[in-house]
């Protein structure tokens, strides 16, 4: 809510700078066909649909959503005016199930399609089939689309319109020794990269030339899997390069502006997760020259619309390649939205439109430095791996001027195996860049998630990072940098942290359990109270696979404990509890050190937040809850639960059964009992029972051998 | 004039409050104030002393071998049925102290009120450290004044079982009378009749009466491999009926959730036991229909320093002290509307709150006149009839005698306020913060007068009267029968009866001596004293309070 007040807010400022519209700077073609955008449908999921559907609330604009059976009581659905159910929840028969979407727009009279990012956003038949239809695809025309999803003629046509590229092999010919004499040709360390490719898929590096024909044959085969083609090219791999974007806009009028550059070096699992705009440390001059080497390269493909075009930026040299150019609005535009004070969504819809672009170059200003947080569910400890689930619990930080939080799920929600595990985008502004990182760091520490693992803490470690501080990002930051970014002491639970996770756990139970008898008239504060002795509880803790206990002995001053870690020194706290609308804080006093951390418990954990992010203490699982009360679990034998008559024996001497295997059947009272195996096991006999005989309450009738 | 001072201050504090704020800071640098706190420290640190080694429990092998089979210890129990952050209200911690030749501390049982799911339950647990769990003469007694709170305040009971029945050896003590063993179940049903919850958990042996425990309760747990209900043990079988089989085939869990039904709950382990105690409590549907939830205004914590009751009470019953002082570091915000300040002014009467609830306090400075009592007795029937519950502070001596006394009616007037006292129907907590002698205990709620809670302080004396009293009473009477019959009296006959019978009222009249034989239900410190009338108020506001009926008061 408070972010669309933010971007109205910018609205005010951008509508006085309308009259740009009408300057001489830009091209008003009269043949271009306007067109009403009253109602648009938004093809796509999760914090992206939802970002769409705020810039169109604002515009007065309808907005329909899709779900798929996973997404039913998803974020987008409710946030629409509107919204169909196209199918069940993988994203290939519902999110990439083109003729359905285009069913939908027709039915809800959608005149636009925004595709998001992802899924359709660059597909050209879908693109092709919405024009033919009448839709409005709000993105380039079909054949950018094509010209620069295919990296060899993408290459091509940049080359021709002066756009530097990087040293290669793009030809047709794509026989063994063709690629092996253009490799050497092009000289070592080199990338093998597949035509269709994209996401890392497909992609390999030759470091030598010996390296040079495994890894062909590896992408070769990967890509097609992939992408059912295996067409490669080849291209001059720079070591540990910047991976720097820049943001291009183009009408139908053909006027084509850049909203300068994003630096995304760094990347995990080639997969970005934390951006920023502008690129640290360029001078004004490489700047100015990215920026029109990619309004060359949009005009080169007659480009309209949202387009950001990505280069490979030598870390010494400052000097650019270009790599590709994605033909959609980017996960990270936020950012650029964040330094021009622009709308992109807002631009995408008057576009598609007929409209002119809003702002000519010399209009669009660039003001302060924003950074780019991706959440993701996700384990880095395990190589990045994606998790997914339910959020249990999901605090976040609550958006200001110039903080957004751009988000798709809420609390309860789940983070589905079957689409991308982004939980949110943290998106915030500061004057400078180290402004900005600070601001980052203290939104970071706000996140309180449960009981998915998130990258959070290693965000904020990331930028803190000293390296990342100085500016000096590039692709291979975080493998550099990894005793840095993942420190043996993460793994050493700090005897503040075990009190304060001890005390947190008694302190919220407190607070959960103990109702207060103020129906009485009387209101006894609950203090743990104890006539002539003080209350002493022992809480076993686990962390990073170990056992820790904490004891904690209530002092009779309220709010006050001794407590000890294991056997170590006893020491004075005072803790409390506050609920904010972030959540819990506790507060302790240990020593002379006072801090207050965030905390969360959910079923057997307990959470601490701060400065650098979560901690996640376990607490053992009672005894009781792990085990069965069920003692039949054991039993050697499966008996007839009731008298009756033996209808059905299901096994066989020797036969391998699994636990819940029915065994035999019984007939009683009219009802039909399917007597099932108590445990996996082997049948070691029948009782001497034939079908038709009576059998009585508890009779045997299955043996199973003694060990399982 | 300082009292002209302070009538001013108080008026002009009332114009601001509803009720004055009484009470005074003490000069701490005072030799007396001193002297009476460095004693009161000391009696203090011996109580907690006292307690320290009482919630020990059993010799330490015994808890060693209690605790080496999973069981936790009673105390620990407890700690898990109740709420995470519940104030326990134990009770009588210092029963059977110095009893049974010191062997069964707490009398080898636990009573404690405590909230489970928000809710007030009287908890009844036995310690199997102590002598397996049997039950003394005590232990039996504390059991049933445990009830007794139950029935009285309402309070759904949780029994945690784990006991070998009778102490065979005192079976004459604990068996045949009416307030022995049988009336454990005697009032499990009838407190069952009037819907108070029953609820037990089977952690040790129910061995034969205890047997009872479990199954006259409308809930009860087992735990496997460790509970055990049969009306004889396996000896016992082998020896009658030659039967051989163990205790777990004779009365296990298994047995009883499977087949006998005598339990309903089956658990694997302490923890799972008291959880599903927990469970079982949130299914009561407790006290859903009558009730209204009030909202309590913010409670002021007492003006002053509760450390200074100390220095300004100390140990010496002979040191008087202003009974006001000692109320203005126990009620709401030092406030105290007092009744009647210019008549009868030996009994300090008024109304104050305590954790917001109204109380009616009434409190000694001084010996009891007529005027005393008649006052007393008019505040009691102003309390029933504005339903406000009473607190007693006593530091009595007893009602004037002497021929003015008498003849002024000090016993007709005596007996109205012991009258006033027995028929006041309402809550009543008594605390004994000085001396507690003869009739003056009567009139000021003693035990007999069925306080719903009544406290010892450290310093606290009590017995029929003060032992020099009693000691000039008897030599007086030797002094007359050695005069008839013609001996002389010296000064060492004298002392001859003197000492024993003054060494014997200071034993008897020492708290300890007292709480060892449940004569209170508790000794407490003074700093305590607010929380544990607090906890204990809120326990009896769990019942309705009842009409009072008064008796003839004789005019």
């Amino acid at each position: 809510m408070s972010y669309i007040r933010h971007l109205y807010k910018n609205g005010v400022s951008l509508r006085l700078q309308y009259p740009a519209r009408f300057s001489h700077a830009q091209q008003l073609k009269e043949d271009v066909r306007r067109r009403e955008i009253s109602k648009v449908l938004i093809a796509n999921r999760g914090e992206i649909a939802c970002r769409v559907m705020k810039t169109a609330r604002k515009l007065g604009v309808r907005t329909v959503a899709v779900y798929s059976d996973a997404d039913k009581h998803a974020m987008h659905v409710e946030m629409a005016d509107e919204a169909y159910h196209i199918g069940p929840a993988p994203s290939t028969q519902s999110y990439l199930n083109a003729a359905k979407i285009l069913e939908v727009a027709k039915k809800s009279n959608s005149q636009a399609i925004h595709p998001g990012y992802g899924f359709l956003s660059e597909n050209v038949e879908f693109c092709e089939k919405c024009a033919s239809e009448d839709v409005i695809f709000i993105g380039p025309p079909p054949a950018a689309i094509r010209d620069m999803g295919i990296k060899s003629t993408s290459k091509a046509i940049m080359s021709a319109a002066g756009v530097p590229i990087v040293k290669g092999y793009h030809g047709e010919e794509q026989s063994i020794e063709k690629l092996q004499a253009e490799a050497q040709r092009i000289g070592f360390p080199l990338m093998i990269k597949a035509v269709r490719g994209g996401g890392g898929k497909g992609m390999r590096i030759a470091m030598t030339e010996a390296d040079f024909l495994p890894q062909l044959e590896s992408a070769k085969r990967e890509s097609l899997k992939s992408f059912g083609d295996d067409n490669m090219l080849l291209e001059q791999y720079i070591t540990d390069p910047r991976h720097v974007e820049v943001q291009v806009f183009a009408d139908m009028h053909g006027n084509a502006v850049h909203l300068f550059e994003r630096d995304c070096s760094v990347q995990r699992r080639h997969q970005k997760i934390i951006e920023e705009a502008p690129a640290p440390g360029l001078s004004e001059e490489t700047r100015r020259s990215l920026g029109e080497a990619a309004v060359r390269a949009a005009k080169a493909v007659g480009y309209v619309g949202a387009g950001t075009v990505e280069f490979i930026l030598h870390r010494q040299t400052h000097e650019f390649h270009f790599m590709e150019m994605n033909t959609r609005l980017q996960v990270e535009h936020p950012i650029t939205e964040m330094i021009t004070g622009t709308d992109l969504v807002e631009w995408q819809l008057r576009v598609a439109a007929g409209e002119q672009l809003p702002l000519s170059q010399d209009q669009i200003i660039r003001r302060g430095h924003a950074v780019e947080c991706r959440i993701y569910a996700e384990e880095p400890r395990a190589g990045f791996l994606p998790r997914a689930g339910t959020l249990h619990r999901l605090t976040q930080p609550i958006p200001e001027e110039f903080v957004r939080v751009e988000t798709g799920v809420r609390e309860g929600q789940e983070v589905s195996v079957h689409y991308d595990p982004m939980i949110a985008k943290l998106v915030v502004w500061g004057r400078d860049r180290s402004e900005a990182l600070a601001k980052t760091r203290a939104k970071l520490s706000e996140y309180q998630v449960s009981e998915l693992e998130t990258n959070v803490n290693f965000l904020l470690r990331l930028s803190g990072a000293s390296a990342f501080v100085s500016g000096d990002v590039h692709t291979a930051f975080i493998p550099q940098h990894e005793a840095e970014l993942f420190p043996a002491s993460d793994s050493v639970l700090s005897e503040t942290r075990a009190i304060q996770a001890a005390l947190g756990h008694l302190l919220t139970n407190q607070l959960a359990s103990t109702v207060q008898d103020n129906w009485k008239g009387i209101s006894v504060q609950p203090q743990s109270w104890r006539p002539n002795y003080e209350l002493q509880k022992t809480i076993p803790l686990r962390f990073d696979e170990k056992d820790l206990k904490v004891t904690v002995k209530y002092e009779s001053a309220p709010n006050t404990y001794s407590v000890r870690v294991n056997d170590g020194e006893w020491r004075q706290v005072e803790a409390s509890l506050q609920t904010t609308e972030k959540g819990l804080r506790l507060n302790t006093l240990i020593g002379d050190k006072k801090t207050n951390v965030g905390l969360l418990t959910h079923d057997q954990q307990v959470h601490v937040y701060d400065e650098n992010g979560q901690t996640v203490v376990e607490l053992p699982r009672p005894k009781y809850q792990a085990s069965s009360v069920d003692t039949a679990a054991a039993a050697n034998s499966a008996s007839s639960p009731t008298p009756g008559v033996l209808e059905r024996i299901l096994v066989t001497k020797g036969d391998k059964v699994v636990k819940g295997q029915p065994l035999f059947v019984v007939i009683a009272m009219k009802m039909e009992y399917v007597v099932r195996s108590p445990r996996d096991g082997v049948v070691a006999g029948l009782a001497p029972f034939k079908l038709g005989d009576s059998v009585g309450k508890g009779a045997q009738v299955v043996m199973l051998e003694g060990d399982s | 004039m300082l009292k002209l001072v302070r009538g001013i201050r108080r008026l002009n504090q009332c114009r601001h409050n509803h009720a004055t704020v009484i009470g005074s800071e003490p000069n701490r640098t005072d030799p007396f104030y001193q002297e009476n706190k460095a004693k009161m420290d000391e009696l203090v640190e011996e109580l907690r002393q006292k307690t320290g080694d009482a919630i020990k429990g059993g010799p330490e092998e015994a808890v060693k071998r209690h605790t080496a089979r999973g069981k936790l210890l009673v105390r620990d129990r407890i700690n898990r049925l109740v709420d995470e952050g519940s104030d326990v209200l134990e009770l009588s911690t210092l029963a059977a102290a110095d009893m049974y030749k010191g062997q069964v501390p707490s009398a080898g049982i636990v009573t404690a009120i405590g909230k489970v799911h928000g809710r007030d339950c009287m908890i009844v647990a036995n310690d199997a450290t102590v002598k397996g769990g049997t039950y003394f003469p005590m232990t039996v007694k504390k059991h049933l004044r445990a009830q007794a709170i139950a029935q009285e305040c309402r309070l759904p009971c949780i029994y945690l079982v784990d006991s070998g029945g009778a102490h065979l050896p005192d079976q004459a003590d604990v068996f045949p009378d009416r307030e022995h063993f049988g009336r454990i179940f005697y009032n499990q049903a009838n407190m069952s009749a009037e819907g108070i919850p029953q609820i037990s958990v089977v952690m040790g042996s129910c061995t034969a009466g205890g047997a009872y425990i479990p199954s006259m309760s409308d809930e009860s747990i087992i735990i496997k491999n460790q509970g055990t209900i049969f009306l004889a043990g396996p000896p016992l079988v082998k020896a009658g009926t030659g039967e051989t089989v163990t205790a777990e085939e004779l009365g296990g869990a298994d047995l009883h959730c499977r087949q006998s039904g005598v339990t309903d709950h089956y658990a694997l382990d302490d923890e799972h036991a008291l959880h599903l105690a927990r469970n079982t409590v949130a299914n009561l549907n407790w006290n859903n229909e009558q009730r209204t939830r009030i909202h309590t205004p913010k409670v002021d914590e007492p003006v002053h320093d509760v450390n200074d009751l100390h220095g300004i009470v100390g140990a010496n019953i002979q040191r008087p002290f202003d009974m006001r002082e000692v109320v203005a570091r126990i009620v709401d915000g030092s406030r105290f509307h007092e009744f009647k300040q210019l008549y009868g002014e030996t009994l300090v009467c008024g109304f104050a709150s305590i954790y917001g609830h109204p109380v009616g306090v009434i409190g000694n400075n001084g010996v009891l006149y007529s005027e005393a009592a008649l006052k007393g007795s008019h505040f009691i029937q102003l309390c029933a009839a504005r339903k406000i519950p009473l607190l007693f502070l006593q530091n009595i001596t007893g009602f004037m005698i002497g021929k003015d006394a008498e003849a002024g009616g000090i016993a007709k007037n005596g007996a109205k306020m012991v009258t006033a006292v027995s028929c006041f129907k309402g809550p009543k907590i008594t605390v004994l913060v000085g001396g507690s002698y003869g009739a003056g205990n009567y009139g000021m709620c003693g035990r007999a007068y069925s306080p719903s809670f009544l406290y010892m302080w450290p310093n606290a004396r009590i017995s029929v009267m003060g032992g020099p009293q009693a000691a000039t009473v008897l030599s007086l009477v030797a002094k007359e029968k050695a005069e008839r019959s013609g001996k002389p009296w010296t000064a060492e006959d004298d002392k001859k009866v003197r000492a024993p019978l003054e060494e014997m009222f200071e034993r008897e009249g020492r708290p300890y001596y007292s709480t060892a034989r449940l004569w209170d239900d508790g000794v407490i410190a003074p700093k305590d004293t607010r929380k544990v009338i607090g906890l204990s108020l809120s326990a009896a506001l769990n019942a309705p309070f009842r009409e009072s009926k008064f008796g003839v008061f004789r005019m």
